[in-house]
């Protein structure tokens, strides 16, 4: 990914110089440690506990340590059907998870709402937390997940990590 | 079966009003006002021993005059024979007595039916919605003339609003 440049330092070709911005090795960092919350709601969430098993494995990209705590993880993989009454729940955790986060709405239930065009299910989780990824499906599979997973760390190599803060936030924290 | 469908029969003959078996399902309807007594009959009789009520739910028949229909399903443990027990009621009065003193299992499912059919159970000790939360004010979901999608409560969320900015 351009990350890491390998300088040839002396004569015998062993590489010991390493340039790079540190914006990426941030990135890099971070994309390769992902912390998913487990937030299973329906049926998708036997295809996200699948893709964690041996044989899909979700550990080789980094994000297969599952916490149960909101605090602890930095990846909300909304799998399933989102219900109205559950909404709330939703917005706190997310709201309780540490900076950065990440939000990845796995099954056509979390993306739009699906065949449940009713009184009860809300029509996508992006209504009222943002959305990182969509992945679509019904359920994915294991595959179509780490395809999704591969796009986010995609997405994460391309954030700015040192950036301006704005004039509004500046002025707050001199007084 | 049949012996079953003819004491219950015998033991109320103003308050059955109707007795069917379809594929060996035996279903007694009762008259509103009666519930209570059959249920009692088929709780504490020798013979009938319905020690488990297996589900209570609810039908809305939109043309008929009495539009709601309540459904007990119960089953004997030691006998091992069931028996559904349905009655009517209009929208007007709909009303039933309660069976969850009789049956303890009944409670939250005759809470359900009061959830999303609006039929209300007399001495009922804690009748709240128990699906819906607590102030939903929308109606009673799963009657025929509530709309498939609502009335606008999945698409508001009231709780973004109280986030800081």
């Amino acid at each position: 990914m351009g990350l890491i440049q390998l300088g040839r330092h002396d004569k015998d070709g062993v590489p010991d110089v390493i340039t790079g911005s540190l914006e990426k090795a941030v990135n890099w960092a971070r994309k390769g440690s992902l912390w998913p919350m487990t937030f299973g709601l329906a049926c998708c969430a036997i295809e996200m506990m699948a893709a964690v098993s041996s044989r899909y494995d979700m550990d080789r990209f980094g994000a297969g340590v599952f916490r149960g705590s909101p605090r602890q993880s930095d990846l909300m993989i909304v799998a399933g059907t989102v219900c109205r009454r559950m909404a709330p729940v939703i917005r706190k955790i997310y709201d309780q998870m540490p900076e950065p986060k990440y939000v990845i709405a796995m099954g056509s239930c979390a993306t739009s709402g699906n065949i449940y065009d009713s009184y009860s299910v809300v029509q996508g989780v992006d209504r009222f937390i943002p959305v990182d990824i969509y992945v679509p499906g019904c359920p994915p599979t294991p595959e179509a997940l780490f395809d999704g997973i591969l796009k986010l760390q995609e997405r994460i190599m391309e954030k700015r990590v040192f950036v301006a803060q704005p004039k509004e936030v500046k002025a707050a924290l001199k007084v | 079966m049949q012996q079953l469908a003819r004491h219950v029969q015998e033991s109320f003959p103003a308050h059955v009003v109707h007795v069917t078996e379809w594929r060996g399902e035996l279903t007694v309807t009762v008259a509103k006002d009666h519930v209570r007594e059959v249920a009692t009959f088929l709780r504490e009789e020798p013979g009938m021993d319905f020690d488990y009520v297996v589900h209570v739910s609810s039908v809305d028949w939109p043309d008929d005059d009495e539009r709601f229909e309540v459904v007990w399903e119960f089953y004997s443990i030691r006998k091992r024979h069931r028996i559904r027990l349905k009655t009517r009621a209009s929208e007007s009065d709909c009303v039933v007595d309660s069976l969850s003193d009789l049956w303890k299992g009944a409670d939250f499912m005759e809470r359900e039916v009061y959830d999303m059919m609006g039929i209300r159970f007399r001495n009922h000790p804690d009748l709240r919605r128990i699906l819906m939360p607590d102030d939903y004010t929308e109606g009673y979901p799963l009657r025929k003339d509530f709309p498939l999608r609502g009335k606008g409560w999945r698409d508001t969320f009231e709780f973004l609003d109280e986030l800081p900015r």
